[in-house]
């Protein structure tokens, strides 16, 4: 079954395995993980003729050296991080073959924050409650509950046994990652828990991302949000990825892949699900800006990212 | 009473419904009634679900069902939740090894209450704790039940590191460390059970179940450990019986 793919020669600052997540168990306070950059794993694996909800690597600014042991098909989605092969620079966004003996690397950061790794046939890690991604504080999935270490052999799942076909994605497709993104949001049920004028900043003035920034969330610098009297806490209640909450100190935290299942500051806002992928290619330091849209016009943007995912499985799927 | 059932958007993927806005077993009862309706009629396109104090959250997808028929489904169930009949409770028995390294703020909630240590275990191990909600951490339970008598305030900077099992106390909630993290409680002892455990991804306590505590000598806790990790102890659980929650104050 398993082969051993890749020796780890250097692990870079943050390599995780990641799939589109372990929904189901954030009744019992469990995170449901999985890509910050959903659409960029996504379309990895359609790169090499995976299942669109094939684990990959999670590859955060500072990549790994990996040693290939095995031939393989792979793509690299997502942040442009210089990838190399031997010495030919790799570009994102497109399928290469490699060979054993093959190194894969990566150098400064041209664009965006996180890559994605993705070969043909997937990785061969154990599926914890229905999933490859890794949990960092909950020490489970991915390789073996942790971030990549030097040494580690990564296994693949179906080697490679014959050339496939290369694939691109269509130059017209290739998000380009802004250092300032307008990051689109519908209204929270707290919304109400803060003054006019702090409504009304969050959406005229920029925040950036402040160092404190990582898979479970982002806290950001700018101007100080105001609740209305005695509204600074609420009664304990489920949030979600993207969701903005605001704790009394006013700076605005938003909620990321590993964040926890429930909450106690008013939800001010929470992002819509088409901008997660330019959220999560942010770096401490970059600034954003928020625009407000109602319900039907994120579902009406929800179902286009959709349906183009449908569309680019049809046409990359393997004769 | 007029009961609430208010729905609202959590992002385009999640939908808030409201039943209350206060901490009461109440509300937390048609918060159960509410969830095992959801599990009967398993509507397509909604994946999971995470019962609060006194809300329900549900994750949906937005490309299979729409937020309107979402909300229509959701008012149909609103008029069932009287006929529910709920299901059973069950007690789960936490042995828990009070003082000492385990618990090294004991005696501080002792003084600030003006209690001995003693009364401090004998106090917090004799309620029944309602389970209301799990998170904040895996397999982490929010407890209602502590007496007022054992409330006591967080310490003003938080500890590094506080070990998986600790039982603590902030203000007027008590609660167990699912697993390693930093953290402000009160520790006033340390259970060997694993609420969440990783080589097995498992959880012990789910929402609505009570939680009891069960003073334990540092030789049991060590006993039980053992048998934790060996997978040979099994949890303690019995049915609730209403009567139950009124011998605790």
């Amino acid at each position: 079954m398993g082969y051993p793919l890749f020796e780890v020669l250097s692990p870079g600052l943050l390599t995780t395995v990641q799939d589109l997540g372990r929904p189901g168990f954030q009744q019992y306070g469990l995170s449901v993980s999985g890509a910050m950059d959903p659409l960029a794993l996504q379309v990895a694996n359609l790169l090499v003729g995976n299942p669109r909800h094939e684990a990959g690597l999670e590859i955060t600014l500072k990549g790994p050296r990996l040693h290939l042991l095995h031939d393989a098909l792979l793509a690299i989605g997502g942040a442009d991080l210089s990838a190399k092969l031997n010495d030919q620079p790799i570009a994102p966004w497109q399928s290469f073959f490699a060979q054993k003996g093959d190194v894969l690397s990566f150098g400064p950061v041209q664009k965006g924050v996180r890559a994605y790794l993705a070969v043909y046939g997937g990785f061969d890690v154990p599926p914890v409650m229905n999933s490859k991604s890794t949990y960092l504080l909950g020490k489970i999935g991915g390789f073996k509950g942790r971030a990549l270490k030097k040494g580690d052999v990564l296994y693949g799942y179906k080697p490679l046994k014959r050339k496939k076909a290369r694939r691109r994605l269509a130059p017209e497709h290739i998000p380009h990652y802004s250092d300032h993104p307008l990051i689109r949001i519908t209204w929270g049920p707290e919304k109400e828990a803060f003054t006019k004028s702090s409504l009304h900043q969050f959406l005229t003035h920029s925040f950036q991302v402040s160092p404190d920034a990582n898979r479970m969330g982002y806290r950001l610098s700018g101007p100080t949000l105001v609740h209305q009297e005695g509204q600074t806490g609420i009664i304990s209640s489920a949030v979600t990825r993207g969701t903005i909450q605001v704790p009394p100190d006013g700076k605005p935290i938003i909620l990321m892949a590993d964040s926890q299942t429930t909450g106690g500051y008013p939800r001010l806002a929470v992002v819509i699900t088409v901008d997660l992928p330019a959220l999560a290619q942010l770096a401490p330091g970059h600034s954003l800006s928020f625009k407000a849209v109602d319900l039907d016009e994120a579902h009406r943007l929800y179902k286009a990212q959709e349906r183009f995912l449908r569309q680019l499985s049809l046409v990359s799927t393997p004769l | 009473m007029d009961s609430m059932f208010k729905l609202s958007p959590l992002g385009d993927s999640a939908l808030l419904i409201e039943l209350g806005r206060s901490i009461d077993p109440l509300i937390h009862e048609r918060v159960l009634k509410l969830i095992t309706l959801l599990e009967e009629a398993s509507l397509p396109g909604i994946h999971e679900w995470v019962p609060a104090y006194c809300s329900v959250t549900l994750f949906y997808d937005p490309s299979v069902i729409s937020y309107n028929r979402l909300t229509n489904h959701l008012f149909k169930l609103k008029e069932r939740m009287d006929d529910v009949t709920q299901t059973e409770s069950q007690v789960i028995h936490i042995p828990v090894c009070y003082g000492g390294q385990m618990g090294p703020d004991l005696d501080q909630v002792a003084r600030h209450n003006g209690l001995t240590p003693d009364e401090v275990i004998a106090l917090h191990s004799q309620s029944y704790y309602l389970i209301y909600m799990l998170g904040f951490s895996p397999g982490f339970p929010y407890l209602g039940g502590l007496s007022p008598r054992l409330a006591t305030p967080r310490h003003a900077s938080p500890r590094p590191r506080v070990a998986a099992g600790s039982v603590g106390i902030a203000d007027s909630q008590t609660g167990i460390y699912s697993i390693e993290s930093p953290g402000g409680w009160q520790i006033i002892g340390r259970t060997p059970l694993k609420l969440y455990d990783p080589e097995q991804p498992s959880f012990l306590l789910k929402a609505g179940d009570y939680v009891r505590f069960i003073p334990i000598s540092q030789k049991e806790y060590e006993q039980i450990e053992a048998d934790v990790v060996q997978g040979n102890y099994q949890p303690i659980k019995q049915p609730y019986r209403r009567e139950d929650g009124d011998i605790s104050h």
